[in-house]
């Protein structure tokens, strides 16, 4: 075999294309110049150039979350490495895995405040599953493999690799090799559980009374969906998942009780509060699930699958802990359980009861039908209007407020990885980059962003990359003319003082601005118009349609847990809560 | 009060994360000590965490789930030797050093001294260390220095660096 002289810069992409990367997201600068005029000379990986670093790492943050295959970026240094933090710290939060190349000035110039010099291994310290700065180009590909491996196994999660400028120069060349194995010095993985607490684990489920299985995003990142459901149904007991799990189980099925915690269905909530028995799969007791941690699930032991040995007993002490992969570790239990023949029919009852509460305080997933004498939107039924003209089939991506929880609560979610939202970090602005990420991963899939006329404003400028790609995503503005989320709490818990929410004489003409950057731009105000709309909207399917929905700017989201409180306490509208 | 020891990869930024973890989960940290070890791709580091109610257990797997700490135990919750050093500049007056010393469990030498002050070493348990320091409080102190406690295990085993994990690619 001949050998392959490459320079460092195009030793990084040819990595990269050894490791099956078909596409990276960035934008160009100086110190990755060497990196850019490598990809221009191959055609293995699809460079996309995004108008703002925030919008690659989110792209390719979306691409991860709806392929399971990490997500890459490229940046340059300084500004361009710190426009990228924003989106290294929302993938970080969700344990999401993305591979992040930063550039860096030359290694003779680190440490003198060169020109566009920042800290990128400091800076991002805290946000990185791992980082690498790169020291000999000779070191790039075993780097890249590293960096690949690290991101994707266990708890995924982002890892950056800063390349300074003068390891990828074009005139230094040496031997490229590809490495088939990877040395690691104690990287502990952790996959299937010990048989006798899978024993453990079924005893306590089949001998609960009220048992409930709670489903996160680990559940999604381990591909658990099919063992989840089916354990749902070898125990047929309620089933419910956080917002970073809706998917994972069938919003369709008839155990499925929705959504807990802050936002979460009163059903949802109060099967938590009143369980024997919660089973955290993948989930990690994050405060706006269990709301006080210290009045949490009182009556109940808990079992905990998680990945991640830290995330255990770390909000929550545990009655059982199984540090695993989520799909062997479910399918274990699943395993025993049917050994067992255990008789599903003895949590009917409790089912029963479960689907009472939904009968009491359920959501109302039929307001577009209802009786309404004026006609104004209200935003739950652009959610349903938007599930109606999508078959409830699309990937739907959001960003942060009101309207994320109304497209978290109303819209079904029926299989894993087609609800894409910020759920840690929460992060405005992730919605439309993300979307795009989906769309390039499945371009004959459709992608709808449900949007706030807040969020969408902080990465708006991807508009033109939508344009140069020509990517016909399809976004749902819920326009209440203010920042609705932070409005709600000012109302509840401000006296309504509304500070610094409104900019309703400023805001764009979104028609008018959608239509400047070639997309197609559409205004709906009456709700007698909305279906028709919608369905125009979802029909045009080379164009991205901005479809701008002029919704009750006084819209709450409930129910809403009380600050404080226990799961069963819960703000259920303006004038209804559960609690003195 | 835990001794932690640790062995961490000789690798740019490494002991950052290590210490960069402690202020970003809000632990407190009483003293650290770091220093290479006779793997030269490996440093070994001792902390000491005397905060009440802290959670240890969560600390450890923090640690542990950094990708540059390769090995990581409480040597509180072994049998184990803990010590510490401290280089002490004392003004010189009446006091007397040389007695306070006699009286105290600590091992320690004299090593230089002039008409206006005095440096010692003392060598020994960490709580004994404060209890001197707290006696020479009274005098003045020109400079001391601490090195950190720092821990081993008795017995014959060692805090392995376990192979290195193959990850293999088809
Ligand atoms: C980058 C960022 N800044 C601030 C916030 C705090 N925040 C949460 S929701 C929200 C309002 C969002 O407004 P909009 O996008 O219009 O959504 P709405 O709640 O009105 O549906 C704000 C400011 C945030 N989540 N992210
Ligand atoms: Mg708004």
């Amino acid at each position: 075999m001949t050998k392959e002289m490459t320079s460092g810069g195009e030793a990084l992409i040819k990595a990269l294309a050894d490791e099956n990367v078909e596409i990276m997201f960035g934008y160009p600068g100086g110190a990755a110049l060497h990196i850019y005029d490598a990809i221009y000379q191959q055609n293995r990986v699809q460079h996309i150039l995004v108008r703002h670093e925030q919008a690659a790492t989110h792209a390719a943050d979306g691409y991860a979350r709806a392929t399971g295959r990490p997500g890459v970026c490229l940046v340059t240094s300084g500004p361009g490495a710190t426009n990228a933090i924003t989106g290294i710290a929302t993938a970080y939060m969700d344990s999401i895995p993305l591979v992040v190349i930063s550039g860096q000035v030359a290694n003779h110039l680190i440490g003198t405040d060169a020109f566009q010099e920042t800290d990128m291994m400091g800076i991002s310290r805290p946000i990185v599953k791992h980082s690498f700065l790169v020291q000999k180009a000779e070191d790039i590909p075993v780097i890249v493999k590293k960096a690949f491996h690290i991101a994707t196994t266990g708890r995924p999660g982002p890892v950056v690799i800063d390349v300074p400028k003068n390891l990828t120069d074009p005139n230094e060349k040496f031997e490229y090799k590809f490495p088939s194995d990877l040395y690691l010095r104690s990287f502990a993985l952790y996959d299937k559980a010990d048989t006798s607490d899978i024993e453990k684990a079924a005893k306590l489920l089949t001998e609960a009374e009220r048992p409930v299985i709670y489903a996160g995003g680990g559940a999604i990142n381990a591909n658990a969906a099919a063992e989840v459901f089916k354990l749902g149904k070898l125990m047929g007991c309620p089933v419910t998942n956080t917002l970073m799990g809706l998917g994972v189980y069938p919003a369709s099925d008839e155990q499925f009780i929705g959504m807990l915690g802050m936002h979460g269905t009163y059903e949802a909530n109060m099967v938590m509060h009143e369980a024997d028995l919660i089973m955290a799969v993948g989930a990690r007791f994050d405060d706006r699930i269990t709301n006080n941690p210290n009045k949490f699930g009182l009556q109940a032991k808990k079992i905990h699958i998680d990945s991640d040995p830290s995330s255990i007993d770390k909000i929550i002490d545990v009655d059982l802990a199984m540090t695993g992969n989520a799909k062997e570790v479910i399918a274990q239990i699943n395993n025993q359980l049917e050994k067992m023949n255990f008789d599903s029919s003895k949590f009917q009852p409790w089912m029963q009861k479960a689907l009472k509460w939904r009968k009491e305080h359920g959501l109302n997933h039929d307001m577009l039908n209802q009786e309404s004498k004026s006609d104004i939107i209200l935003p739950q039924q652009v959610i349903q209007s938007a599930y109606k003209a999508t078959g409830g089939k699309a990937y739907v991506t959001s960003d942060v407020g009101q309207h994320q929880m109304f497209a978290a609560q109303y819209y079904h979610f029926n299989e894993p990885r087609k609800w894409i939202n910020s759920g840690g970090l929460g992060t405005m602005g992730f919605g439309l980059p993300a979307a795009m990420g989906v769309k390039f991963a499945f371009p004959d899939e459709t992608v709808a962003c449900i949007t706030g006329e807040g969020s969408i404003q902080m990465c708006i400028q991807e508009l033109s990359t939508c344009g140069q790609y020509g990517l016909p995503i399809k976004i749902i503005n819920l326009n209440n003319r203010a920042l609705g989320m932070v409005k709600q709490w000012q109302d509840m818990q401000y006296g309504g003082r509304y500070s610094s929410i409104s900019y309703e004489d400023s805001l764009p003409d979104f028609i008018k601005l959608a239509e400047s950057y070639g997309h197609v731009g559409m205004k709906v105000e009456k709700l007698s118009e909305l279906n028709d709309a919608m369905e125009e909207c979802f029909s045009l399917k080379d164009k991205l349609v901005f479809l701008d929905v002029y919704v009750d700017p006084d819209e709450h989201v409930y129910p809403m847990l009380k600050a404080g409180g226990d799961m069963s306490e819960m703000y259920l509208s303006k004038t209804i809560k559960t609690f003195e | 009060m835990n001794h932690i020891a640790l062995l961490l990869e000789n690798q740019p930024g490494a002991l950052s994360r290590v210490i960069g973890l402690f202020s970003q989960r809000g632990y407190n940290i009483d003293s650290l000590s770091v220093a290479p070890t006779q793997d030269e791709t490996l440093s070994r580091l001792t902390m000491t965490i005397g905060e009440e109610g802290a959670d240890i257990n969560q600390i450890l797997k923090q640690l542990y789930k950094l990708v540059d700490v390769v090995m990581v135990q409480n040597l509180s919750e072994v049998d184990s030797l803990a010590m510490e050093l401290a280089l002490i500049k004392l003004k010189k007056s009446k006091f007397d050093v040389q007695k306070i010393l006699q009286d105290i469990s600590l091992e320690n030498e004299i090593l230089d001294e002039k008409e206006d002050f005095t440096i010692f070493k003392v060598l020994g348990d960490t709580k004994v260390i404060e209890e001197l320091l707290a006696i020479l409080k009274k005098e003045e102190f020109l400079e001391v220095t601490r090195s950190g406690t720092l821990g081993v295990t008795r017995g014959s085993e060692s805090l392995a660096t376990n192979d290195q994990t193959k990850i293999s690619y088809d």
